[in-house]
């Protein structure tokens, strides 16, 4: 047994563990970090976009040292059927900036930087450690936890629950409930590697410019989901989530609609003669606002992906972890700083900081688009995106047909397909969903 | 056209490093002679397809490949079909990016 007492437990080295580890250890805060990966990041699977303004707020000159693909220039939005796609693209020579707004990263090795930052500012970090139990006193206050190694039972004043979207231990003491499979994404992604000037060449990119394409539409099937390419320096992340409880339904597998969305008309080119080096998997929560759980008792707080905190409908969740974890140290530095116990009552401060952040209001913003999405998935990822296919290939092809007739033909389809209730209805509950 | 039957999963999951803890597997079916709906889910939607059949008609688990993402927890924990928790501190996926 570690018969030393710490200030804080942080359980999980992702982005909400890193971030709540590094700010207490910076305000002088005793801590200990645990993670079960070999080293912090071989266990955590994202996308990935790096925020920089939440990271600017932890470490100003990260952009010194920090292992970063690409800054981001370019977005695209692309509605697809089976053959075509429609896209919104906004690229920018603002982006081109100083300190650019959002890069891509590779978790793996920009997470094993943010673990060496924690390290730095003096917390000590417990790799290859699985946290098995909350160690809990008479009254059931958390008191610390218990791990797989030998007689590993270690006390601390308050621990920071950043264990991610499975979130084991919290769910085992009770105190949140284990994600339902409508409120969880189920994401496969693949890494494919290509020669630098391939990919620069294939989405149109200078030096250590990259893009984003996010595409959602028939690839889905259906069922709620996106597809996702992110191009890094030297390979280009691609992958496709669904909602758990549509895969469950609909029997599909989810290396099935990888592959369909790989062999695409409009992604295949893409990725071309590319070598294939990792696949992985990962839930995302979806559950928004309403799934938010308890965040804080006697003892212990939760952060990130464990808190459900992710924001579907912008597909930010790093930025919110970040935040949470940030957000929850400097909450519990203001106890410890007034001498007060890690009671619930004290540790309510962190909800209060939270809720005045970005991170609650842009969910409660949000809190009726996963319902919606996820109650209409047939119409919004499959239905429409089939209609606007047609409607634009009507639009654009030349073939003698009067103008006012292919229009028709057009405003026919859609009422047709959703008639006019539907149509309207569509626009008014996305609409009210969004204010 | 159906191409589910052409991707080879085996294939992908060569790509990844692993680290098994022998004799010590993460996830366990509880026994059972007839699978429910949730187990039958589980062959399908497990993106490592960790999940089979054997010829009795049960649903075994192999988690050699498993890529800890908790989607059989998710759907198999809740009506007590799967016991799920992660691998020894070190053990089991590996990624290199994530």
């Amino acid at each position: 047994m570690i018969e030393e007492k710490f200030d804080a437990i942080v359980v999980g080295a992702g982005m909400s563990g890193n971030a709540a580890a590094l700010a207490m250890a910076k305000r002088g805060m005793k801590v200990l970090q645990l993670e079960r990966g070999e080293y912090a990041g071989s266990k955590n699977v994202q996308g990935a976009i790096l925020y920089a303004d939440m990271l600017e707020k932890l470490i100003p000159d990260f952009r010194d040292d920090a292992p970063l693909e690409r800054h981001l220039v370019e977005q695209r939005f692309w509605i697809m059927d089976d053959r075509s796609h429609f896209g919104v693209h906004y690229r920018s020579e603002d982006f081109n900036e100083e300190r650019p707004n959002r890069y891509t990263i590779i978790r793996a090795q920009f997470d094993k930087w943010f673990s060496s930052k924690v390290r730095e500012a003096g917390a000590t970090v417990l790799c290859e450690t699985t946290v098995t139990e909350l160690a809990r006193d008479a009254h059931g206050k958390v008191i610390g936890v218990r791990t797989d190694r030998r007689d590993g039972e270690i006390h601390a004043d308050v621990v920071v629950l950043a264990e991610g979207v499975n979130g084991l231990l919290g769910t085992r003491a009770r105190l949140r409930e284990r994600p339902k499979p409508d409120k969880v994404a189920l994401a496969v992604k693949e890494m494919h590697f290509l020669p630098r000037e391939t990919i620069e060449a294939h989405f149109n990119l200078k030096g250590d410019e990259g893009v984003v394409v996010e595409a959602a539409g028939t690839i889905s099937r259906g069922m709620t989901g996106m597809g996702f390419i992110y191009a890094n320096k030297e390979c280009i992340s691609i992958g496709i989530g669904c909602i758990v409880a549509d895969f469950q339904r609909t029997g599909e597998t989810p290396y099935g609609l990888l592959d369909c969305f790989k062999r695409h008309p409009s992604v295949a080119p893409l990725i071309e003669g590319s070598e294939v080096k990792e696949y992985s998997a990962h839930l995302i929560p979806e559950g928004g606002y309403k799934a938010i759980p308890q965040l804080y008792g006697d003892g212990w707080v939760v952060v990130g992906d464990a808190a459900q905190l992710n924001n579907a409908i912008h597909r930010e969740g790093s930025n919110l972890a970040m935040t949470s974890g940030r957000i929850a140290a400097e909450a519990i530095v203001q106890v410890k700083s007034r001498s007060h116990p890690m009671t619930a009552a004290n540790l309510s401060v962190y909800k209060k900081m939270l809720d005045d952040s970005f991170v609650i209001k842009d969910l409660k913003k949000h809190k009726d688009m996963p319902m919606l999405m996820h109650t209409n998935s047939q119409n919004f990822f499959l239905t429409y995106p089939q209609l606007v296919s047609r409607a634009m290939q009507n639009y654009v092809r030349v073939d003698g047909t009067p103008k006012a007739e292919k229009e028709k033909v057009t405003l026919k389809s859609f009422v047709n397909a959703r008639s006019w209730t539907g149509l309207f209805g569509d626009a008014f509950r996305i609409a009210r969903a969004w204010r | 056209m159906n191409v589910e039957t052409s991707v080879r999963v085996e294939d992908k999951l060569f790509y990844n490093r692993y680290l098994v803890d022998v004799g010590r597997p993460h996830v366990k079916v509880r026994a059972h002679t007839k699978p429910s709906s949730q187990l039958l889910a589980l062959l399908k939607v497990c993106p490592a397809r960790c999940y089979e059949l054997n010829d009795k008609g049960q649903v075994e688990v192999t988690v050699d490949g498993c890529i800890e993402c908790g989607t059989c927890r998710v759907i198999g924990e809740p009506t007590g079909d799967i016991e799920w928790s992660y691998p020894r501190g070190g053990y089991g996926v590996l990624f290199k990016f994530g």
